[in-house]
């Protein structure tokens, strides 16, 4: 698998740390309620498709990405730094 | 035997080898198996399950029968295919799968209790009685039905893991793989050309066919001396692409040692490479299939371009009399370059009535091989025709059912391939590896000319994907004849007709699994075995399936294929590992003071990745006991000196970084002052504890912040991401500087001390109150002081660059020294920790949250921070909760271990009784006697109750007060004066 | 008195040469050896360039490039930072960006000669052709499991960074390697 980074290129997987949905940029409110920190934790839609995730480049530039990857065809199809799109994963 | 005038071998050169200890000659170029057939050596193998006798089938990697053991000792290599080994100076090849020999073995008694062993026998036959399962029957299958054996003993040989990145990876040397290699060179493509054979060329150097008026295997020759002078060109011999992996990455292996008995020091006998291609074109041939009818599976039956192959290739003829038994135009070759050669040709049997005749050879049209006798090695066949039965008495049958395109590839991701009535095969649909074309057989083009121009057609595609401009040569002339199939897969009658060789699954398994409704072509291929020996099924897969299709009354493309995995042909795992052998495992991260460590004999042990001192024996102490309780006692009477570079660090800058601190940290460092340290609790967003440690203020925007030794990676991933993916609004920066500090621990009542003696100046007392840090020098060199304390002693810890690192370790042990001092280890500091109740990674192990180690009251209210909100959950604040607590022996068994668990008194210790575990222990010089730290159901409101500790593992149980999980000095005045 | 005598974190490793190429330490003597890793603030890149080139003579490095020359090199190490390598850093950068002594942190090594490329292709994932990574190229990346920066300073020269303590890995899987290539000639 490889990825594009925005900022190295195309990388090999292997320099990539995978965290999860990109669902973990929109932190709620301290004081949203339950439900909402609940879904912000927990909750995770399992696409078959196209999903965003959170990847790290651990071993090349430390950025923080998110990518847009098929989970049926396994085609990446786009990362962008998360630091621009703060909130964009809810 | 060896045909005179044929072959591509040299020779000039004889190769000696031996079979089963004896001695046979062979020419530079043979495989084994060409070698071994010129010796007419038939009998090759057993078969799986029946012991039958085997020879080869084949003449390349798709081999199911001629598996050997390649050399002895520590490097002795099971399943080889001697089809694929290259004959060298003194290789030594032993059969498998029998006993006592091959000619003569035991287990061939199974071929007569045939109708115990049909298909789902494992299932219907292991399942009673259940005793049996372990004791019985796994040894007794182990031993019946095997393949080679590893030695057991550990292989030296080196193993290389590489990568390698082109424009275009054409996979497969024949003409069309030549050609489209060709045309994207030409055209400024870097291209890597690979070839599982030793020598590239494809079928064209199995056949006679001319292309421009030269042989096949010339002009092969031409185009690779014309791809060799390109510098944008790699040609990888002997190297098997195994798989077609995500975004146009593909795995091979390189034979790179195997066929040399003499490889250079240091050079790897195999190499799996990880090729990133930009496009890809598969040219990967196609296999042919084998006809079933009875015993079609003796040593001397072959697929007929198996026959042509080592006829053209190698000079070799499998047989003295030989017959060929097919249902296309493309089998008669095989008779006609036979002819030609001088090889008596007994007759052509072909299933099809309008089959073309010769004038070279009697061809038999309209007729079928039915069966075959011969004990050990085929010595006649019977036909069947309209005209009634009669046998031929032959030695070698070349079969053809026609071919299979080399789909594989093609399918690795998942895809289906299509079926192709006019050839009755599959090939690859379009798409199915973005990326990824077909070229040649493997695309369902046969001839030799479609070859060629299908690999120039591949190109062109690729190269317009590539944004290259191409061009399309003038096309050689070559051989361009129709192929001409009648589906002919099992002939009828009775008799084991076989279809998996290696495995013993025969026409009559898929058709009984069809009747047990194992249907499904997935489910027929575990019920029967079919398709799952070495070869994967590439010999038997689509005739499985066709009778599959006619059991099921179902046409082949419903009824499907099973689905195609990598590898395309076996790996080791030594190969999938390489790199990964001995210290290659994991990087080996050492400290400034390792080589001094190990001088004084401290047994270093791991910590991560790190490697840290245990304890520093000194004369006259026998276990490590005794070392580390005297390096207790020397830190709380004296002095002791402790590497702790390990610990991770990091510095943080800029001007967002005291806000971006408060938001990791539970605690205010906003408010910290520039000049000292605070301890951090650090949560992750579900309210549990991450990790530890003292942050530093050194300067207004600058911060240096302090991990534990393994999580130290995960802070630091976790510190970029609250920044970017949470905080992005801050400017801050994070740089590791754990390597760049040699840090070291100097604890104890003389540790001001021993600094005094050390630091360019002495240390003002008023300056240096507990938890304070700045710049020294030593020596005049820069250096970091904090006065900070994992021990409970009055401590420090000095930081200089660590260049310096390894003097200042043995300066500090010579100053220790002289105060009565020394190091100390992993396990004295383990020690001192517990005797103070500090947690490690033992207490925070990812299930615990602040308030169950009593740090409840460490979540600042003033402000948000990471796992704030989920922490102050009333399932994770609940007093109920098992808590932190001290704890000491109290009954007769002075003992506490770690992992045990703990119950009231007057339970029974069993799970659904527990109330907490303990997660430290250690003997206390100290005190005494051992203590321990554990979780305990409301610990805190406990201590002085007696509990009971039990260890299910060891065996260990005792009784235990509840106490206060700070042993010693609980004011702490000890760190702090 | 013992002195504190500095000790590179090659020492004892390097020099090292198989198969005609060699390997060996950059400033193992560590008479020059200042690396300083250079964040600039937000919206002082340029300010941050400018000093650079004022005091140290090149500009600051595009992500996956290295500036200046031999002896004096700003070397791009990540999402917004450079390693300046060789001069101690002009009191005037302090002023644009946080400024980090690296100077010990990292193990520098210089890979050199015919086939080195080859040599690297067994220890990073990156697509190393000429083309694609040329002179004055620098990448982050994983270096058999260690995060390295690896730049390219010549024809067939490349200067290779991994965390001083896993110096002796890096050695370790450079001769595995160099031996490997030097046998297949």
């Amino acid at each position: 698998m490889r990825i594009t980074c925005p900022i190295c290129g195309e990388r090999d997987r292997r320099e990539f740390y995978y965290k999860g949905a990109a669902v973990a940029l929109a932190r709620p409110d301290p004081d949203a309620g339950p439900e909402v920190w609940d879904e912000y934790l927990h909750l995770r839609a399992n696409p078959a498709g196209e999903t965003r995730e959170l990847w790290y480049h651990e071993a090349g530039c430390s950025a923080w990405l998110v990518v847009t990857r098929n989970t049926v065809t396994h085609a990446v199809l786009g990362a962008e730094l998360a630091a621009s799109v703060k909130g964009a994963g809810a | 035997m060896r045909v005179a005038g044929k072959g591509l071998l040299d020779r000039a050169r004889t190769v000696t080898f031996t079979f089963d200890g004896v001695h046979y000659t062979g020419f530079q170029g043979d495989t084994l198996a060409s070698a071994l057939l010129a010796n007419d050596v038939r009998l090759v193998a057993r078969s799986f399950k029946y012991h039958r006798p085997r020879g080869f089938l084949s003449a390349g990697s798709e081999e199911p029968n001629g598996l050997m053991t390649i050399a002895s000792g520590a490097a002795q290599e099971p399943n080889v295919r001697a089809t694929v080994q290259e004959i060298f100076p003194g290789l030594e090849a032993v059969s498998q799968n029998r006993w006592p020999s091959l000619g003569f073995d035991v287990l061939s008694v199974n071929d007569l209790a045939a109708p115990f062993f049909s298909a789902g026998f494992y299932y219907k036959t292991f399942m009673w009685p259940r005793a049996f399962w372990e004791k019985v029957y796994e040894p007794v299958i182990r031993r019946a039905a095997g393949l080679g054996a590893l030695s057991g003993l550990n292989n030296g040989d080196k193993y290389e893991a590489a990568w390698a990145h082109c424009d275009l990876l054409v996979i497969g040397a024949g003409p069309a793989g030549l050609m489209t290699a060709l045309v994207a060179a030409r055209a400024g493509a870097d291209v890597i050309l690979a070839d599982e054979d030793a020598r590239m060329g494809g079928r064209l150097l199995a056949e006679t066919h001319a292309i421009d008026g030269q042989s096949g295997h010339v002009w092969a020759a031409t185009v690779l001396d014309e791809l060799a002078t390109m510098d944008n060109v790699r040609l990888m011999t002997r190297t098997t692409v195994t798989g077609a992996y995500d975004q146009g990455t593909y795995s091979a292996l390189e034979r790179v040692g195997h066929h040399t008995a003499k490889r250079a020091a240091g050079a790897p006998l195999e190499t799996f490479w990880r090729i990133v291609a930009k496009q890809a074109v598969l040219a990967a041939g196609a296999l042919e299939r084998p006809v079933a009818f009875a015993n079609n599976d003796r040593p001397g039956i072959m697929t007929a371009g198996a026959v042509r192959s080592y006829l053209n290739r190698w000079g070799v003829s499998p047989g003295k009399s030989v017959a060929i038994f097919g249902n296309n135009d493309d089998a008669h070759r095989t008779a006609h370059d036979l002819v030609t050669a001088g090889v008596h040709v007994a007759a052509v049997i072909d299933s099809r009535h309008d089959a073309p005749l010769s004038d070279m050879f009697d061809v038999r049209r309209g007729a079928q091989v039915c069966d075959s006798s011969g004990r050990k090695g085929l010595e006649s066949i019977t036909i069947r025709s309209v005209s009634g039965q009669d046998r031929l008495q032959v030695d070698c049958l070349a079969m053809s059912g026609g071919w299979n395109p080399s789909v594989h590839l093609a399918c690795h991701m998942n895809g289906r391939p299509e079926w192709r009535a006019d050839i009755a095969a599959f090939v690859p649909t379009p798409g199915m590896v973005p990326g990824l074309h077909s070229a040649g057989a493997c695309n369902g083009v046969f001839s030799t000319a479609a070859c060629l121009r299908d690999g120039a057609g591949a190109a062109n595609r690729a190269l317009d994907a590539l944004g290259l401009k191409g061009a399309v040569p003038e096309m050689p002339e070559a051989e361009d004849a129709n192929y001409n199939l009648t589906p002919l897969w099992a002939v009828p009658g009775k008799g084991r007709a076989w279809l998996d060789f290696q495995n013993d699954v025969t026409v009559k398994d898929v058709k009984q699994a069809a009747s047990e409704n194992f249907r499904s072509v997935e489910h027929m291929k575990r019920y029967t075995t079919q398709g799952m020996a070495t070869d994967q099924g590439k010999n038997s897969n689509v005739n499985a399936l066709a009778v599959l299709a006619d059991a099921t009354g179902r046409g082949i493309p419903e009824t499907g294929t099973t689905t195609f995995r990598a590898p395309y042909s076996p790996v080791s795992i030594a190969a999938m590992g390489a790199s990964g052998q001995g210290a290659g495992f994991a990087p080996q991260r050492y400290t400034t003071s390792h080589g001094a460590s190990v001088a004084r004999g401290a047994p270093m042990i791991e910590a991560g990745l790190w490697y840290r001192p245990s304890f520093f024996p000194t004369k006259g102490e026998t276990n490590w006991r005794q070392s580390c309780d005297r390096e207790v006692n020397m830190v709380r009477q004296a002095v002791g000196v402790c590497d702790v570079s390990t610990l991770g660090k990091i510095d943080i800058q800029g001007p967002g970084a005291a806000e971006l601190l408060d938001f990791v940290y539970t605690g205010m460092f906003s408010t910290l002052k520039t000049g000292r340290a605070r301890y951090g609790l650090m949560l992750r967003e579900d309210g549990h504890v991450m990790d530890d440690g003292t942050t530093a203020r050194l300067g207004d925007t600058h911060y240096l912040m302090t991990t534990t030794t393994a999580a130290a990676g995960e802070v630091m991933r976790h510190l970029e991401f609250a920044h970017q993916g949470l905080m992005p609004h801050l400017d801050v920066s994070f740089i590791s500087v754990t390597e760049q500090w040699a840090q070291f621990a100097i604890a104890g009542p003389k540790s001001r001390e021993l600094l005094d003696r050390l630091l360019d100046s002495p240390l003002n007392r008023d300056d240096w109150p507990f938890m304070a840090c700045g710049a020294v020098t030593v020596q005049g060199i820069a250096a970091r002081l904090f006065r900070i304390s994992f021990s409970g002693e009055h401590a420090y810890e000095l930081a200089v660059p660590a260049r310096y690192g390894a003097a200042l370790f043995d300066l500090l042990l010579e100053r220790a020294g002289a105060l009565g001092g020394g190091p100390y280890g992993m396990e004295a500091l383990n020690v001192l920790r517990i005797e103070k109740g500090f947690i490690t990674h033992a207490e925070i192990h990812g299930r615990v949250t602040p308030s169950d180690i009593g740090m409840g009251r460490m979540i600042s209210a003033k402000k948000d921070c990471i796992g704030k909100t989920m922490s102050q959950r009333p399932g994770l604040t609940d007093k109920a909760r098992e808590q932190l607590v001290g704890l000491k022996p109290t009954g007769a068994v002075k003992q506490l271990t770690s992992g045990a668990h703990l119950f009231s008194q007057e339970d029974a210790g069993v799970r659904v009784n527990g109330q907490g575990y303990v997660t430290s222990v250690a003997f206390s010089p100290t005190l005494g006697h051992m203590i321990g730290l554990g979780f305990l159901k409301n610990g805190p409101a406990r201590h002085g109750e007696i509990i009971r500790m039990v260890d299910h593992l060891r065996g260990v149980e005792t009784l235990c007060e509840v106490v206060n999980p700070v042993f010693f000095d609980p004011e702490g005045g000890r760190a702090r004066g | 008195m013992a002195e504190l005598i500095p000790k590179s974190p090659c020492a004892g490793l390097l020099a090292l040469t198989i198969g005609g190429m060699t390997a060996s330490e950059v400033d193992a003597g560590m008479d020059a050896g200042v690396m300083t890793s250079l964040v600039p603030f937000r919206g002082r890149e340029k300010a941050m360039s400018d000093a650079l080139k004022a005091a140290h003579g090149m500009g600051f490095p595009a992500p996956g490039r290295a500036t200046g020359r031999a002896g004096a090199r700003a070397i791009w190490f990540g999402q917004g930072q450079a390693l300046l390598q060789g001069p101690a850093p002009d009191a005037s950068l302090g002023e644009y960006g946080s400024l980090t002594d690296q100077s010990d942190a990292w193990a520098v090594v210089r890979l050199e000669g015919k086939g080195v490329r080859d040599v690297l292709a067994r220890l990073v994932p990156l697509d190393l052709r000429p083309g694609a990574f040329r002179r004055g190229h620098t990448a982050r990346t994983d270096l058999a499991h260690m995060m390295a920066s690896l730049t390219r300073v010549g024809e067939n020269a490349f200067q290779i960074m991994v965390f001083r303590s896993m110096a002796e890995t890096l050695v370790h899987d450079l001769k595995t390697a160099m031996e490997g290539v030097g046998a297949r000639g």
